[in-house]
């Protein structure tokens, strides 16, 4: 079985896999990060959207051997090592930018991406187009888009974080 | 602060202060770092996955499977199939209850839908378990498929819904459409719908011996013991469910699945541990789904749109081996007074896994057509839509003359409509664009919801050091159970959210009846609150009867509790603190019992029913026929609300439903196979965010003394209603034309259909 | 999924020689290989990861203002490429209606021209599908086919192509650069997808073994930057795939269209340019009888499968209104709903 190395959450990792094993499954199954969650297997719900070497991507659609020598962030991997939130976690806890949770942190990793992706202050209608990626069934849209426009502002330097 | 009573006062007109409060949801920490834990995040020690394999024909017997291939793979470990499997103590097919539905546990070779179980591959990894599932390459004997209204015999269900008759008259529908002035005669269509939660069913199951261990979301935890102590043999106290988050359920993770027993089972067939998980498009089959409709509707009005008739017909269909009747027509007969009302169901079945409550289950697919139809009538006599409902306004519930238990809807329109600018709307459809020349349309709908209640129980305790404890199996989907019950608790045992635990999510607490029917809230919260109030006049007891207490003799007068202190009603300067009364009593804890269920003297008075107006505007491009819902404004009346900000997000949730329902998804079914052709999350269309207009909520105030003593409604389905039939309004309003089979369609609206 | 080889070749040689074996398919992206490989619906026996192999992530101005493309440039990239945006404004247009951010920070331009269709009998193993098992049959024929080809589509198979990127590269004249054991060769887009005739299982023009270097776009294709547009009609507002939708580009000059280049997306096995259409523009001022008229002619061949007829005429309209919008000239900005009919320019073109 090949070997992978990588990086996850700061955190060196060498697994063997199977090629076939999907990054989500090594996430989950092998290295207990189960806040990364699979909603449909076919890369259109966006509940397990990870960053790899930065950039958004849906890891039920991505091959662990693919991984290899790449940082990976996942949700557990936002907060500060004292738990202080990243301003977009704190923006969907304070927005009520979540209700059933399941696709929260792929929606968490994806605004993320969306506002590093954008220095400047996004509209309503660009991020509603930026999130289109991530479905939420509950469904809880409005208030996602009121926590990823106040999100950018502090993780933007233009305002203090919700908390 | 927070207070209780002890007299005889109602607690709706002495509410506390927790209730009330547009706290954030507190699991929200939990849920945006990842640590919420959902059923498929468990791992136990030995864990082995199972993946099942799903028929591909809708109707036939299963041949062969090819056993070796899959036990050849690397890491497979069982194949579970009707020959080989784990003896069952009831038959599957078996069903002594309404709420008991048949499920497919390989009791046989038949196949009786397109994706039903027929076999499981257990193996050391879930990439082993899916590509031995692969290999089995069943073989069918095949049968033609029943898959369309006309493929079946129409017939007349014994009930619909939950033991609802199939058809409800009242006064002569006959003789009054004919005596009408003005008539019209409209069929409708909805397609099957399927929940699609994000989170798929999934479970963890491991047996000690008879003791089972089993991660899983469900919506009514009682009832899966239940069923699974039933199914197995064993007695239900052996069972410990845990459910604490469900990722979405909308009514498919109401009962169990077929496929979560199959996980349990698997679980006994290789004595270890086992994970199932649905792939997506296994979640179109052997979970539920909302069944399609064709519904008719006759309406007589007199000229000035006083309504003589309504007569409401519904065509759905069932599974060919259990009953769901998707009870559509009982939308009418709640909204709107006529002389002569009718309600009716037919059904066929056919080859489908069996249809389940899917949220608003009758409400949202009866009333997409009846908002439609009456639309149609008020265009008809020339009427402004708002003013030809209120003209139609139903003073006492029309299908059965009691009077409402309480009904704000008319401040529902009033409110809604102003905050809409309603009154600036022209009367004839395609009279408005915007700058960009798209078409505009505004239309209306009523959105109504019966405020059901169930059977709950919970426990509360006050410990020693006067903080609580309220124990309730309730289930959290999304709603904000964690929180709402938790105010709830807080304010019957008159503390503060903050010293109160509150335990809910799993079987070996009190059973808090099934979330679902917008009836948790209720339910599970009169329940807590009864409990609350029972620990407290227990504490009280102690105090007033011990000469040493500051409150010695309250006797009649009675007491208050209030931040963690009873103080005496008529003398507040005496009071004293929780944990000063079980101090001196030398008790660690004391504890109170209750349950919530509907008052039955209430319910044989009074209709009871959760009301709300959604108004919307569309705009659409007139050439494409692409649609985008611009605006949707709802003001509901749900009675007292726990927590508004909770409240608010499920409106919103549902009016998207609504948008959902009028526009994107349905279920595409190859007339030839019965299979489900877009069972995936790109084809099988819901919203995305871009599809999300401005929306606005407004939360009409409503109290009702006599739907329970907290004044709850429920919040959770009622959105569905009116914004589905607001936004198809508006289309017409738009268009000019009038579209009557949902979702509506590009070329549907841009007039160049085929 | 099967159990696979995975080989990570370091050279283009080795890349070419490993994917040549018999069952071996190149990963890129992986965006809708492993979704099939999911499915079931591809089984290789070998994966040879493109995604290490050096030089063909480079985005490349050429010296008389051509862009060159490595086949490995992710879409977001090439999308949010300032320079290269500018200058294609419909391609990144059509790059950002497509899929979704997480998609497109995989998917790469190569990937792009390699996607399958999406027709549900073809995602669906047990139904019969002549693209995926030649000779089965086509189940679509018989069965849910609202959304089928409505040009160039034969009796063995109604699948369309579901690409957007593709179609303002058609209309743009862009060249595929591919290599394989022979060396390398160049092919125009407009001829590297083929149409499903007697042989739909044959989707593109390459031999096994042979893979995209590079997509190439003319300098001539730059000089339609003022008046360029991507329109796509979808069934929910983004995230779908396509109706129907057009790539419309003009050369204005003094009030007249010099040149003018149209191609359709969603309607044929391959993006469809329609040469026919370009001819009416020529010469022409730009107004909306002469883009219907060029619309019309779009269609000319078209013709429905069951009772779809209705993609004909909307892709008419979209074809008369991406003329009026590039017309109008391309927005300074992309607006935030790329390609989406709610994104009007101001002063448009309806009513």
């Amino acid at each position: 079985m090949p070997q992978v190395s990588l990086t996850v959450n700061g955190k060196r990792h060498t697994v063997e896999v199977e090629t076939r094993t999907l990054l989500v499954e090594l996430l989950r199954e092998k290295l207990g990060l189960t806040g990364t969650h699979v909603g449909c297997d076919t890369s259109q719900c966006g509940a397990c959207v990870v960053h790899v070497d930065g950039t958004s991507v849906k890891s039920c659609t991505f091959l662990a051997v693919q991984a290899d020598g790449a940082s990976v962030t996942t949700i557990e991997g936002l907060a500060a090592a004292d738990g202080t939130l990243h301003p977009m976690q704190a923006a969907f806890r304070e927005h009520h930018a979540l209700q059933c949770g399941f696709c929260t942190p792929g929606m968490v990793m994806s605004a993320i991406d969306l506002v590093n992706s954008h220095k400047e202050r996004m509209s309503e209608a660009e991020i509603r187009h930026g999130l289109e990626g991530n479905l939420c069934r509950c469904t809880g849209y409005h208030n996602i888009v009121k926590a990823v426009a106040a999100a950018q502002e502090v993780m933007h330097g233009r305002a203090q974080a919700a908390e | 602060m927070a207070e209780i009573a002890l007299s005889t006062a109602p607690a709706h007109l002495r509410h506390g202060s927790n209730s009330g409060q547009p706290l954030t949801r507190r699991d929200g920490l939990l849920k945006v770092t990842g640590a919420a834990r959902f059923a498929a995040d468990h791992h136990p020690p030995g864990l082995l996955h199972a993946v099942i394999a799903a028929s591909t024909i809708a109707r036939g017997r299963v041949v062969s499977l090819d056993l070796a291939a899959a036990m050849a793979h690397p890491g497979v470990v069982a194949v579970m199939t009707p020959a080989h499997k784990p003896p069952l103590a009831a038959d599957p097919d078996a069903k002594t209850n309404p709420f008991m539905f048949r499920l497919d546990l390989l009791q046989n070779d038949r196949v009786r839908y397109a994706g039903q179980p027929i076999a499981v591959v257990i193996a050391e990894t879930l990439e082993a378990a899916t590509e031995g599932a692969a290999l089995l390459a069943p073989r069918y004997q095949r049968e033609p498929a029943r898959v369309g209204f006309e493929d079946a015999t129409v017939f007349t269900p014994p009930a619909v819904g939950v033991g609802s008759p199939a058809e409800v008259v009242v006064g002569d529908v006959a003789a009054e459409l004919a005596a009408a002035r003005l008539r019209i005669e409209a069929t409708y269509e909805t397609p099957a719908q399927y929940h699609n939660p994000i989170e798929p069913h999934a479970i963890v199951a491991a047996w000690d011996g008879e003791k089972l261990s089993v991660d899983t979301p469900s919506q009514g935890l009682a009832m899966a013991r239940a069923r699974i102590a039933g199914l197995f043999g064993i007695p239900a106290e052996n069972i410990e469910i845990r459910s604490p988050f469900l990722g979405g359920g909308f009514g498919c993770k109401g009962m169990l699945s077929g496929p979560q027993v199959l996980g349990i089972m698997a679980a006994r067939l290789v004595g270890w541990p086992v994970k199932l998980v649905l792939r997506r498009e296994q979640m179109f089959g052997p979970v539920g789904h909302r069944a399609p409709s064709r519904q008719t509707l006759r309406l007589g009005a007199e000229a000035g749109g006083r309504l003589r008739a309504l007569d409401h017909h519904t065509l759905t269909a069932s599974s060919t081996f259990d009953d769901f009747f998707e009870p559509a027509s009982n939308a009418s007969h709640t909204l709107y007074a006529s002389p002569a009302l009718r309600s009716a169901h037919e059904a066929v079945r056919l080859d489908t896994g069996t249809p389940l409550f899917m949220r608003a289950p009758g409400e949202a697919t009866g009333s997409i057509a009846l908002e439609s139809a009456i639309d149609e009538m008020a265009a008809a006599c020339a009427m402004d839509p708002l003013a030809f409902r209120l003209e139609n306004y139903a003073e006492v519930e029309p299908i059965s003359g009691k009077p409402f238990s309480s009904k704000a809807l008319r401040e529902c329109y009033a409110r809604g409509a102003e905050r809409f600018g309603w009154t600036a709307r022209p009367l004839a459809p395609g009279a408005m664009r915007d700058e960009a020349g798209l078409l505009v349309g505004w239309g209306v709908g009523t959105a109504t919801f019966p405020a059901l209640m169930f059977q709950g129980q919970a426990r509360a305790v006050i410990r020693a050091d006067g903080t609580g404890l309220i124990e309730c199996g309730a289930q959290d989907m999304g709603q904000g159970a964690w929180t709402a019950l938790a105010q709830i608790g807080a304010d019957g045992l008159g503390l503060d959210l903050e010293q109160v635990e509150f335990r809910a999510g799993s079987s070996d607490l009190p059973d808090a009846g099934i979330a679902g029917g917008s009836a948790h809230t209720a339910t599970a919260g009169m329940a807590i609150h009864a409990a609350g109030a029972d620990a407290i006049g227990r504490l009280a007891a102690l105090a007033t009867g011990d000469e040493r207490s500051a409150l010695f003799g309250a006797g009649n007068a009675g007491v208050i509790a209030r931040a963690g202190r009873l103080y005496r009603r008529d003398d507040e300067t005496r009071s004293e603190r929780y944990a000063d009364i079980l101090a001196r009593a030398g008790l660690f804890e004391i504890d109170g019992r209750g349950s919530g269920a509907a008052d039955p003297v209430a319910l044989a008075r009074y209709a009871m029913h959760a009301h709300g107006a959604v108004f919307a505007e569309v705009k659409i491009d007139p050439e494409f026929g692409q649609i985008r819902v611009s605006r949707l404004v709802g003001a509901f009346a749900a009675g007292r609300l726990v927590n508004p900000r909770l409240v608010r997000s499920q409106y919103y949730g549902g009016m998207i439903w609504g948008v959902s329902f009028a526009l994107h998804e349905r279920a595409v079914v190859d007339p030839r196979s019965g299979r489900v052709m877009n069972a995936n999350l790109a084809e099988y269309r819901v919203p995305v965010n871009a599809d999300v207009p401005s929306l606005e909520a407004i939360l009409v105030e409503e109290e009702d003394p006599h739907v329970n003593a907290l004044g709850i409604k429920g919040v959770g389905e009622i959105a569905i209603t009116g914004s589905a039939g607001a936004i198809a309004n508006a289309i017409w309003h738009a268009t000019g034309r009038r579209l009557r089979r949902f979702p509506v369609t590009l070329e549907q609206v841009a007039g160049v259909a085929g | 999924m099967n159990l696979f080889e995975y080989v990570r070749p370091a050279s283009l040689a080795e890349a070419i020689a490993a994917g040549a074996a018999p069952g071996a398919a190149f990963l890129a992206g992986g965006t809708n290989l492993l979704d099939l490989m999911k499915g079931g619906i591809a089984r290789p026996s070998r994966l040879v990861d493109l995604t290490r192999l050096p030089g063909l992530g480079a985005i490349e101005r050429g010296p008389e203002g051509g862009v060159r493309i490595g086949a490995l440039v992710r879409n977001a990239d090439l999308a949010h490429d300032p320079d290269f945006a500018q200058r294609f404004p419909a391609v990144a247009e059509a790059l950002l209606s497509g899929a979704s951010a997480q998609l497109r920070n995989a998917a790469t331009v190569g990937g792009n021209l390699m996607q399958r269709t999406r027709c549900a009998y073809f995602y669906d193993p047990a139904s019969a599908c002549n693209k995926r098992d030649a000779g089965a049959g086509c189940a679509a024929r018989g069965g849910e086919r609202r959304l089928a080809a409505v040009l160039g589509a034969s009796e063995q198979c109604i699948a369309t192509h579901a690409s957007d990127f593709c179609v303002p590269l058609a209309a743009l004249d862009a060249v595929v650069e591919i290599a394989g054991a022979a060396g390398t060769r160049e092919v125009a887009l407009e001829d590297f997808h083929l149409l499903p005739g007697a042989t739909p299982e044959r989707e593109s023009v390459l031999a096994p073994g042979e893979l995209i270097l590079a997509v190439r776009l003319p300098a001539a294709a730059a000089a339609f930057a003022r008046h360029a547009r991507y329109l796509k009609l979808r069934e929910r507002t983004s995230y779908a795939f396509a109706v129907v939708s057009a790539a419309a580009a003009l050369r204005i000059e003094a009030g007249a269209i010099v040149e003018g280049r149209i191609a359709l997306g969603g309607v044929a096995a391959k993006p469809w340019r329609a040469r026919g259409a370009e001819a009416v523009l020529s010469g022409q001022k730009p107004e909306r009888a002469l883009f219907r008229r060029a619309a019309e002619a779009a269609l000319a061949e078209a013709r429905p499968v069951g009772d779809n007829g209705f993609k004909i005429e909307l892709a008419r309209r979209i074809v008369a209104r991406a003329l009026a919008l590039a017309a109008a000239g391309t927005p300074a900005r992309l607006p935030a709903l790329p390609a989406s009919p709610f994104a009007p320019v101001p002063g448009g073109p309806h009513g």
